[in-house]
């Protein structure tokens, strides 16, 4: 598909702009299986290798196993490879996940958000990405289009970086994101080129004068050494994603952090939120400010490594908060940002209140009127410093 | 056995056939798309599965994902719909737990023989007792048209823009060479034919295949240039195929590049969960 700009901007959906970044970076390797609604990423990225505006080698595979398992194969041979994926799929890539973290492979993945079966479901929440949060991947999560644009082309950088060498998601939420056209701006394809630079692995299998294993088996002898690398090296992606985002925003005036805050310095009352949603919730913190109720916003970014000590920083604040889920880790004590967000308080001194509520599953839709309704819960406990119901569902 | 169920099958023609016995109306209408050859293939099971005289709650069907997976959302019969390629393993495991069940997979070419490729080539060697039907469009519909492993060679799909360079499945061959007992093929334009063939399917004892040629207007179809969806049942499924009883009496030019029709492969070969069943009673009486 050709994209038309007009005054360097251009309407696209997320698949669109995904598809059209990875077009610029131009990977060596891109092996694929077809999921809604991530599936418009690799059909239009097909459009663009059958053309010949890439040089990616696509491997249109029989599953996400495959994909994944060729991924890894692929990055161990030397080559930089991206695919994408949504819900089922990277459920499907869970054994794979791992081994290309512990690899140590710095493979990007797109996951459209999408919710896990059963019972079935194609629409936003999630528990996909949820679920790999373990696996030793950086996670990055996007509110619009532009944003997933700009994630996807720095998490080249982040991930290839030679103090991280982790495989990296970029997330977007399916459909609202991923289908909804929005104006963005495109960046030109030499400054991509430019700014993701040639990709040189540090270990390759192809580099037959220096040959290495990779994935061997390893006992109680090393493992947890092998171990303990993979997780220094995530805690030091904490600090290159923020270098990136710096750079990014130099380069092209957009930078970008560990997360997003919206009106919070002085806010008494917080959401907590990721993705879209993050948007709507913006809708409702202006309508109370104007009504001079002092409430903001944090919305992560960067969710792998969790970056505890920058939000209990600028959390610290608050007299209360909710954190809004759009999945349920299933522990009976609500949701991974949930639990994440209110461990990272723990260290402070003087900790804020906070609620979970889930919201969304499955692509229900979250309002305007939902996020003030929490708001009002949230007021009154950052008034009354009691809370009445501490996890619940809501948007029911 | 099948001698009464014979002439049953004949006094049962004259009572009307009740389509609302066997679906779920409020599931109503479908999602497939106008010339999509499932709904056809949709009637055609209906009618064999009545003709069977079989209870429907006796029956047990499961799916895995794409648009013919759709299916057992809208009949009232014991459904599932599972993860996609993973619905043989389902059925497996639904008839070792209850083997009295008729169990009836409905599929399609990619659900089937991509990423549940390996459950089906188990399910034919283990000849446990169920109905595979695999409707084979040669795309993958649900997701827009990428190319699965039944697409023709040189076919344009969303993954192919110039052609497929990869050699398809003949679903036929790799269940007769998988070990099931019972291997057919059928066409949605076939109607009638298509309904005979799946009630021999449903009662036949073992693992039994039938592979369905039917169409995807929606994406092979405007991908490759048909003018409509009736003239895409006429090239593929009416000139493209030829009835195996027809074949023999053909000159080869006639069948070359053609499918088979009807029953391609009928043996009688020890079912799975009767021999688990044996083995169990015999290993009870001890010695
Ligand atoms: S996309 Fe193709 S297979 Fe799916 S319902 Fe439409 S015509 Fe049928």
């Amino acid at each position: 598909m050709a994209i038309t700009m007009t005054k360097g901007q251009a309407g696209l959906t997320g698949n669109s702009a995904i598809a059209y970044a990875m077009k610029q970076i131009n990977p060596d390797v891109s092996p694929a299986y077809p999921i809604t609604p991530s599936t418009g990423i690799v059909e239009e990225f097909s459009s663009y290798v059958a053309d010949g505006a890439v040089e990616t080698e696509l491997i249109t595979v029989e599953s996400e196993h495959s994909a994944m398992s060729a991924c890894i194969g692929a990055s161990a041979a030397g080559a930089r490879v991206m695919t994408a994926t949504s819900a089922q799929g990277l459920a499907l890539m869970w054994e794979m996940l791992y081994v290309a973290s512990g690899m140590r492979l710095p493979i990007v993945l797109t996951d459209v958000n999408r919710a896990l079966s059963a019972p079935i479901n194609i629409h936003c929440d999630h528990s996909d990405t949820m679920g790999a949060r373990d696996a030793g991947w950086i996670q990055l999560y996007s509110e619009t289009v532009q944003e997933a644009y700009d994630n996807l082309i720095q998490a080249v950088r982040i991930a290839e970086n030679k103090n991280v060498l982790l495989p990296a998601m970029v997330c977007l939420d399916g459909f609202i994101t991923s289908h909804a056209i929005e104006n963005i701006t495109l960046i030109d394809d030499a400054a991509v080129k430019e700014f993701v630079g040639e990709y040189r692995p540090v270990h390759s299998l192809l580099d037959t004068d220096n040959p290495v294993t990779m994935g061997a088996m390893t006992l109680q002898d090393s493992y947890i050494e092998f171990k303990r690398q993979q997780s220094e090296a995530m805690a030091r992606a904490r600090d290159v994603v923020i270098e990136v985002g710096r750079e990014f925003g130099k380069k092209f005036g957009r930078a970008y952090g560990l997360f997003e805050t919206y009106r919070l310095d002085d806010a008494e009352a917080a959401i907590v939120i990721l993705n879209s949603a993050a948007g709507t919730t913006k809708v409702a913190v202006d309508e109370l400010r104007k009504q001079g109720r002092k409430v903001g916003l944090l919305r992560p970014r960067l969710f792998r490594p969790f970056p505890f000590a920058e939000i209990a920083e600028a959390l610290k604040n608050v007299k209360a908060l909710a954190v809004l889920d759009r999945a349920d880790s299933m522990s009976g004590f609500g949701g991974p940002v949930f639990n994440e967000v209110r461990s990272a308080l723990y260290e402070l001194e003087k900790r804020p209140r906070v609620i979970s509520r889930i919201y969304g599953l499955g692509g229900r839709d979250y309002k305007v009127k939902d996020a003030l309704a929490v708001f009002d819960d949230v007021l009154k406990i950052a008034a009354t410093g009691k809370v009445d119901t501490l996890q619940k569902y809501i948007t029911l | 056995m099948s001698s009464p169920a014979v002439t049953e099958k004949k006094q049962k023609v004259s009572v009307p056939f009740d389509y609302n016995k066997y679906l779920r109306p409020n599931k109503l209408p479908h999602i497939w798309c106008p010339g999509c050859g499932h709904g056809i293939v949709l009637k055609a099971m209906l009618r064999a599965i009545h003709d069977s005289g079989i209870e429907k709650d006796n029956i047990c069907m499961v799916s895995g994902i794409g648009c013919s997976s759709r299916t057992p959302g809208y009949v009232d019969f014991n459904t599932l719909h599972t993860l996609h390629g993973r619905a043989i393993a389902f059925a497996t495991g639904i008839k070792l737990a209850k083997p009295e069940l008729k169990v009836i997979v409905v599929t399609g070419d990619g659900d089937a023989l991509a990423i549940g490729g390996n459950h089906f080539i188990h399910v034919c060697r283990r000849n446990i007792d169920m109905t595979i039907l695999v409707m084979t469009n040669a795309t993958y519909g649900m997701t827009g048209g990428q190319y699965s492993p039944t697409t023709p060679m040189d076919s344009i799909s969303t993954t192919s823009r110039y052609g497929n360079i990869e050699p398809p499945f003949d679903a036929c061959g790799m269940a007769k060479a998988a070990g099931a007992s019972f291997v057919a093929r059928g066409t949605a334009y076939h109607t009638i034919e298509l309904e005979k063939t799946i009630l021999e399917a449903i009662e036949h004892k073992g693992t039994s295949v039938v592979d369905i040629i039917d169409a995807c207007p929606t994406y092979f179809g405007r991908a490759n240039k048909y003018k409509s969806a009736s003239q895409m049942m006429e090239t593929i499924e009416k000139d493209g195929t030829v009835s195996v009883k027809q074949a023999d009496k053909l000159p080869p030019e006639k069948i070359e590049g053609k499918a088979l029709r009807g029953v391609l492969h009928k043996i009688d070969r020890p079912e799975y969960c009767e021999q688990y069943s044996n083995l169990i009673v015999e290993k009870a009486k001890g010695k």
